[in-house]
């Protein structure tokens, strides 16, 4: 999990070849996020279970081919046409579509956000009203694109919902900013860039919003420790949370 | 008092003497007169009309910082104001004093552990928070479909006591700040009826950590079900009367008709769900729009106003209760018995809880069997307890209708036995945001109907 050691999927031994030829170099690389060792998250050859050497990679959901299903075709169709109508091909715009557990998810290139969530917003087909704010994730390992910024959003008119997620390096934490077209990620936005350090490029005043405005550092980053102090019970010490051997 | 009367004062001295006599007009606001007891001073307010109103470009704008300990700002909410007078310019909101952290513990904890803190974010609608956690993970599971049905249904029956227990604390600290303090000491005693239910069903009158994923922590009894019957009368009788208390209280609606306006472009723009938006005459509700836990099957009205003002949002907040307990009996009726935990013994919490002679706990029979009987059932039990269960890798955005608004739900799995990242989307911090929409332009006292009208929990605002 999070403390484990980055290790890209050629160390891990994964057959990535199998898979090269159907998906472009950096679709592949998104999906692995990690590499789990052993059943226990004992680093000090504490476990003993005989797991020890297992490696198994971190594999989220990858990209869907249509058909979607539902109405996942007609709204991506609708999309691409009014992308075109505004001079952006889709497949500049959206690097991936992923499908999963009856969600639909855009992976958006970040300097096509704003032309994107635009046209969620206006185009009549689409009428997604409503930005359910936007939340960071924190993927160390997958190296180039560290930063997750998932945005939901609902269309009241047509009842449906779809996800934007866009990705940054944490050398180059910078998105641009959707408060131009959905007011209502403003605060939102700023608790992304409070917790995670995402700067919404054009944000009003991005400033952080629930930690002191002095505070170091990002605490939902994973490499932010959880802090604590020892437990001591009956004689015995048990160490904080985030030190705890855990099962992954 | 105005300037430009002449300074008659009545009064009675101590020893019962009417007094009456020409004052001297130094300064209108701290007036003295002799007495037989000696010098009494008057000091007294004044009529911002007849003081405060400066020439064009005269204007002095204040700032005024209110809260976070305020009594009228509904929690640790600190509201920056910009004044000129008594007119409100500008509304800023600081928030932040009450953020734990729930979400990075969350990722060092097991997934059913994840249900003892959310219950503790937004803290008068825990069942919500729980709900709408377990049903995400149950969807990253895929294991929605296999819910019991009797365990979706008490998380109905609970969640909707719950709205209408979260209903009457924002009509009950609404009230207060407002003025009405027997409409604050009446809301409180309802919804004591209805944590005693909570308290007599879970063992914990708040933060129950009751929905677990894969269904509820213990069954609810036939006992428990008449319990609940009897309070029902009761509590819709006593809600009428808080009712009676406001709806056409002239003073209530002189604080609360016009004031706090966000209309449906407003509420839009700035993601405002929940009464707030049915507020404005838009019908949005997600128990019918995308029904979860079975809502589809229950009858039950969604309340709206076009007043889009906070005297709606009030009596939205009255109607929802009664169509709450609606769906409360419908639930009780529908209770069959039956599971209230999923099969899936590699998800399902192995306790069998019951209460003994030193309180709530596992159940003989369980430890017997576990202790004496199956060595498997011990291991499973151990295993599904310290190491729980693990999540199939993925994200899901799971959606309730809490008494606030849209509760959102953003989970991420890596597969692993704890929450890679749980993010609430609570619809108080949302909703907060249209504080200085609603409030820009109006008295100082507007802005407290505001923020009551919006009813935001700092618990869920800061997480």
């Amino acid at each position: 999990m999070s403390d484990q050691q980055p290790v890209s999927p050629a160390e891990a031994g994964l057959e990535v070849a199998a898979t090269a030829t159907v998906m472009p170099e950096d679709v592949r690389e998104l999906e692995i996020i990690g590499v789990r060792h052993g059943a226990f998250s004992a680093q000090d050859g504490g476990d003993t279970s005989g797991f020890g050497g297992l490696v198994a990679p971190i594999v989220m959901p990858g990209p869907t081919e249509r058909p979607y299903g539902e109405w996942f075709d007609a709204a991506a169709d609708e999309i691409e046409l009014a992308l075109a109508d505004r001079g952006l091909p889709m497949s500049s715009a959206v690097e991936k579509v992923v499908v999963d557990r009856d969600e639909l998810t855009f992976v958006v290139r970040r300097e096509h956000l704003l032309p994107f969530v635009q046209v969620l917003r206006d185009e009549p087909a689409l009428r997604f009203e409503m930005c359910m704010g936007v939340n960071g994730v924190h993927y160390p390992s997958d190296q180039g694109r560290e930063l997750h910024a998932v945005y939901p959003f609902l269309s009241v008119t047509h009842n449906r919902r779809l996800r934007v997620e866009v990705t940054c390096p944490d050398g180059d934490a910078h998105i641009p900013s959707i408060v131009s077209v959905y007011p209502a990620n403003d605060w939102h936005e700023r608790e992304t860039y409070d917790f995670f350090g995402i700067v919404f490029d054009g944000h009003p005043a991005l400033t952080r919003i629930e930690m002191p405005d002095d505070w170091p550092g990002h605490p939902q980053r994973k490499d932010y420790p959880l802090g604590g102090i020892p437990v001591e019970y009956k004689g015995a010490e048990v160490p904080p949370p985030d030190q705890r051997r855990a099962y992954t | 008092m105005s300037t430009d009367q002449s300074f008659v004062h009545q009064g009675v001295t101590d020893e019962g003497v009417v007094y009456e006599g020409e004052l001297p007009p130094e300064d209108p606001y701290a007036l003295s007169y002799e007495t037989g007891q000696g010098t009494v001073y008057t000091v007294s307010g004044g009529d911002w009309d007849s003081i405060s109103t400066p020439d064009e470009g005269e204007r002095e704008r204040i700032v005024v910082n209110m809260g976070p300990q305020h009594p009228s700002t509904h929690g640790v909410l600190r509201l920056i104001l910009e004044l000129e007078g008594e007119t409100v310019v500008d509304t800023r909101c600081g928030i932040g004093y009450l953020h734990t952290g729930i979400e990075k513990n969350m990722e060092f904890r097991s997934w059913t552990q994840g249900v003892t803190f959310v219950t503790r974010m937004d803290y008068l609608s825990p069942f919500f928070n729980e709900t709408a956690y377990c049903l995400g993970v149950e969807k990253l599971l895929g294991v929605t479909d296999q819910i019991p049905e009797r365990a979706s249904t008490i998380r109905v029956l609970m969640m909707e006591l719950n709205r209408v227990s979260s209903h009457l604390v924002a009509l009950a600290t609404g009230g207060m700040e407002l003025g009405a303090l027997t409409a604050m000491t009446f809301g409180f005693r309802e919804r004591e009826l209805i944590l005693d239910i909570f308290e007599m069903v879970t063992g914990l009158r708040m933060n129950s950590a009751f929905v677990r994923p894969g269904g509820v922590a213990q069954d609810i009894t036939d006992d428990q079900v008449a319990r609940i019957r009897e309070t029902l009368p009761l509590l819709r009788k006593r809600m009428k009367d808080t009712a009676d208390l406001l709806v056409d209280n002239a003073i209530w609606m002189g604080r609360t008709v016009g004031v706090g306006y966000l209309d449906l472009a407003g509420c839009m723009a700035l993601g405002v769900t929940g009464p707030i938006l049915r507020s404005t005459g838009l019908p949005h509700d997600l128990r019918k729009s995308q029904p979860y836990c079975g809502y589809e099957d229950y009858e039950f009205d969604i309340p709206t106003q076009d007043t889009c003002d906070a005297y709606g949002r009030f009596l939205i907040r009255v109607a929802e209760m009664q169509e709450s307990l609606k769906i409360v009996e419908q639930a009780l009726d529908r209770l069959r018995p039956g599971p209230v935990m999923i099969e899936d013994k590699k998800i399902a919490w192995p306790a069998r809880l019951s209460i003994g002679g030193d309180g709530q706990g596992n159940s003989p029979e369980h430890i017997k069997e576990i202790m004496s009987q199956s060595m498997e059932a011990l291991i499973h039990h151990f295993k599904l307890v310290t190491e729980g269960f693990t999540v199939p890798t993925g994200q899901v955005y799971s959606a309730i209708e809490s008494p606030r608004g849209e509760l959102g739900v953003h989970i991420v799995s890596d597969g692993g036995t704890r929450p890679y990242r749980v993010h609430y989307r609570d619809p108080s911090f949302n909703n907060l945001q249209a504080t200085a929409a609603m409030s820009n332009g109006s008295m100082i006292s507007d802005v407290i109907a505001a923020v009551a009208s919006i009813d935001p929990v700092m618990g869920g605002v800061d997480r």
